[in-house]
């Protein structure tokens, strides 16, 4: 399974997955406070220039990543082309390209495997505090084997409909669908059971 | 125990893979995806508690930077957007919409429709259209009128997740933990 952080290292991806998140939380409380769309515009071309020092790849799939903005951005230019409240307009637009950038940055530089041993020492004290932290981990690894798993059933089950049938297969398929994931939970289960369960 | 974690893992990588399922575009150029839908059957086949946990499993793995919200999109980027707020409200959704199934006890048709609609449509655009004023700093009447171009396509999604529930309790009925 592809996750979106980027091949190449950066010396971003050098940094500790724990110091990167922090920097991101304060960075996005920051950036709800400033209401100048000159200090934003100004962060912008920071952001774009650490970007470009990162490498022109980075900065390309930075840009794709954005795209899904791009119908608020439209909301936003005919909304306040309309009021005439442009200024304000810039700034809520420059502010949200600003902190969604700055989010997949850090998504992008940080290994699923940093990521997750970040996640389990922030629940540490959870763990101490006898709250099953284990099975998250379980969990956790569970899906992502099991995603390809039922999108391969699902595949199934739509080329045997179309086997039998001239219709394009609709939301029917959804019921043995859903049948498929609760099928494959119960072998899960059992095979969790087998081994001593889930601790 | 290994049958719940067991179960809130598939649902949640069942949310997943109906992300990969292509967009079906309504008449006038909204995009509906499978993905909501999903939401609202973790409610109302595995029941509020597990239902919620497996959205929130989910969630944790987009956070956690695999690309699996419909669209490809994924990462810590979502939580910043303007539908930060329907995120927010995926897991309140799905446990109202398994809450309303486990205690009306109806037949499971309408019981299924009305969570999936109290959850998937009310409660979610109750978290979803605060999270978009309070990001385009808009008011919230000026938010509720942005997202009521999908209200459409999650009154079909309504109807489906009970049509799927009703046909599991069928051919199933001991699988349907939310009855169980």
């Amino acid at each position: 399974m592809l996750t979106l952080t980027f091949p190449v290292e950066t010396p971003l991806h050098r940094l500790p997955a724990g110091l990167k998140l922090a920097l991101l939380c304060a960075a996005t409380v920051a950036l709800f406070r400033i209401d100048t769309p000159a200090t934003l515009a100004a962060i912008a071309a920071a952001l774009a220039a650490l970007h470009l020092a990162l490498g022109r790849a980075i900065a390309v799939q930075a840009l794709r990543q954005l795209r899904p903005l791009w119908p608020f951005l439209a909301l936003l230019a005919l909304w306040h082309g309309w009021t005439g409240d442009l200024t304000q307009g810039t700034a809520i637009a420059l502010r949200l390209i600003t902190a969604v950038a700055c989010a997949n940055l850090v998504t992008m530089t940080t290994r699923l495997t940093d990521m997750l041993a970040t996640l389990d020492r922030l629940a540490t004290p959870l763990a101490r505090a006898g709250l099953p932290t284990r099975r998250l981990t379980l969990a956790l690894a569970l899906t992502i084997r099991f995603i390809p798993v039922l999108a391969d059933r699902i595949d199934a089950i739509r080329t045997a409909w179309s086997a039998r049938s001239a219709r394009r297969p609709g939301w029917r398929i959804l019921v043995p669908a859903t049948l498929a994931a609760l099928d494959e939970a119960d072998h899960v289960a059992e095979a969790l059971r087998a081994r001593g369960g889930t601790g | 125990m290994e049958r719940s974690l067991a179960h809130i893992a598939l649902f949640a990588a069942l949310i997943a893979v109906l992300g990969f399922v292509p967009q079906i575009m309504l008449p006038f150029g909204v995009p509906i995806t499978a993905q909501s839908l999903g939401i609202m059957l973790c409610g109302t086949v595995l029941g509020a508690k597990r239902g919620a946990l497996a959205v929130l499993l989910f969630l944790a793995l987009v956070a956690l930077g695999l690309p699996l919200l419909s669209g490809g999109r994924g990462g810590l980027g979502v939580f910043a957007s303007p539908t930060v707020g329907f995120l927010i409200g995926f897991p309140v959704a799905a446990f109202v919409a398994g809450l309303v199934t486990e205690k009306l006890r109806s037949a499971i048709l309408p019981a299924a429709a009305l969570g999936a609609f109290l959850g998937g449509v009310i409660a979610l655009y109750a978290f979803g259209i605060p999270g978009l004023a309070l990001m385009l700093d808009k008011s919230l009447t000026e938010a509720a009128l942005m997202v009521t171009a999908f209200l459409p396509g999650d009154l079909i999604k309504v109807a489906l997740a009970a049509l799927i529930t009703q046909g599991i309790a069928r051919m199933r009925p001991d699988a349907l933990l939310s009855r169980g």
